[in-house]
């Protein structure tokens, strides 16, 4: 299987940027989503329990104005694919969405769009915003384009949660990915989350941000890291307020 | 094995006809039939696992949950009788383990140290398409599934494939992928969830399981639901005993 995610990730550093901030990363990381997946418009907007809300980066004007809508309407494939945890893939806007989202689909429509396809940014109960996909054209995505969006959608969730105030950024490559780990056992990650959560007396986010931070730092990958929580020789400490 | 009693296995299909008639909750019900399918075929254990958007497998759930088995499928996101099933959409059956080095060098040794015999695979699917596996772990020799057994196991199998395909129907013009992304999501919850559980009470995390699923059942609730829960109410876990 080719490694997807490493191409994505040479795409989205191939993108002219400033370098440096969150915006200017995940605006990088739309613009090279409107590429790979054949999209005329890509959006990132974040959403957490704790009732943050607004349109992070996307890649270009109308793009934008259809993730703005979507605040300003409250209602949206954004607002579905967050609250169902699940992605909201519509095809064709003139079916079904018109009355889904009776305001926003034929706004959205008007504008020249066709098809939206949206990717809730999660792990688990850790929840971070929405992807969003728009085509102006009618019609599913390929088998390799929705895999590429879940891919983008994994790209963006680690951005968000490794470039958040108070991280260092991370150093440029490859993530201690869990998942590239040849042995290593994500059942083993997601459950060090929940220890790690209860540790330092903050969100399951918190924790996940937490144990990559420590990983990046001691240059260890999160299997060995979550190895060693679940194991008890590794604990971390509540944050001081 | 023998050949399969006709009285089990219809009481089990009349259970799973009883279950998808309402509303319910995909992994409970996975693991519902995880447990039967042990029960009926006597083996030692058996999981399932399901194909995410990018191709890979991943654990959703089974009629045992230690730390043990759950490597032992997260080994077949590389190789194995899941992924052989998967690829090929064919029954795997009657392996025997000791003799299966050469076909999966990580796998099978790992499979004979944690004391299994035999192995099975059955695929899951869904009309054209191939969604996941149905793994069966024995500890007896291989070579004991006769001839008759082989399409009642697949039987079980193309339930839990119509199972996703149920949920699918209540919500409809929705494609098969909300419905596997979602389910897969809310297996990381329920590991967040064992994380916390298990040290927030000091129990191991097969414990904590325990715990969850016991309580989701006393109270009749839905595991994914009280996962949830336990996760994002983190300051009080509910009372687990």
């Amino acid at each position: 299987m080719p490694d997807r995610a490493g191409v994505i990730r040479g795409l989205i550093a191939a993108q002219p940027a400033p370098t440096g901030g969150l915006v200017e990363h995940l605006s990088s990381v739309c613009r090279a989503a409107v590429q790979a997946l054949s999209a005329s418009g890509t959006g990132i907007s974040v959403l957490t329990g704790d009732g943050t809300r607004g349109v992070y980066a996307t890649s270009d004007p109308l793009s934008e104005r259809m993730e703005e809508l979507q605040f300003v309407l409250g209602e949206g494939p954004c607002f579905d694919a967050f609250d169902r945890r699940r992605p909201v893939l519509i095809t064709d806007l003139a079916g079904e969405a018109m009355t889904r989202w009776p305001v926003y689909a034929p706004e959205a429509y008007a504008n020249g769009v066709r098809a939206v396809f949206a990717f809730p940014l999660q792990i688990g109960a850790a929840r971070l915003g929405v992807l969003d996909v728009f085509r102006d054209r009618a019609g599913s995505l390929s088998g390799h384009h929705l895999a590429d969006a879940l891919c983008f959608a994994d790209v963006t969730v680690e951005a968000l949660l490794d470039r958040q105030k108070g991280n260092a950024a991370p150093p440029d490559g490859p993530a201690p990915d869990g998942m590239t780990d040849a042995i290593g056992n994500r059942a083993q990650l997601f459950q060090a989350q929940g220890m790690v959560m209860i540790q330092i007396r903050g969100s399951i986010t918190d924790a996940v941000a937490r144990i990559r931070a420590y990983a990046y730092a001691d240059n260890r990958s999160l299997g060995e890291v979550a190895r060693d929580i679940v194991a008890g020789d590794l604990r971390f400490e509540a944050d001081r307020p | 094995m023998t050949t399969v009693s006709a009285q089990r296995l219809a009481s089990i299909f009349v259970e799973v006809a009883d279950t998808l008639v309402e509303e319910f909750d995909l992994i409970d019900f996975l693991h519902m039939l995880t447990d039967r399918t042990a029960d009926l075929v006597g083996a030692a254990a058996v999981g399932l696992m399901l194909a995410d958007g990018r191709g890979s497998l991943e654990f959703m759930a089974g009629s045992d949950e230690n730390v043990k088995l759950l490597e032992l499928f997260q080994l077949q996101t590389r190789e194995g009788p899941c992924l052989e099933a998967y690829r090929t959409g064919q029954p795997v059956v009657n392996v025997d383990l000791s003799a299966a080095t050469a076909r999966w060098p990580r796998f099978a040794p790992r499979a004979t140290a944690s004391g299994f015999e035999s192995v099975h695979a059955f695929p899951l699917r869904l009309r054209a398409q191939v969604i996941g596996a149905l793994n069966v772990f024995g500890d007896t020799k291989g070579g004991d599934f006769t001839g008759d057994d082989v399409p009642i196991v697949q039987s079980l199998a193309d339930v839990a494939a119509i199972a996703l395909l149920q949920e699918r129907a209540l919500r409809r013009g929705e494609a098969l992928t909300d419905q596997l992304q979602g389910a897969l999501n809310s297996r990381i919850v329920i590991e967040q969830a064992k994380g916390a559980v298990a040290y927030a009470r000091g129990v191991s995390v097969d414990e904590a399981f325990t715990r969850i699923r016991g309580y989701a059942r006393k109270h009749n609730r839905k595991l994914t639901e009280v996962a949830q829960a336990i996760v994002n109410d983190r300051t009080t876990p509910p009372e687990l005993h």
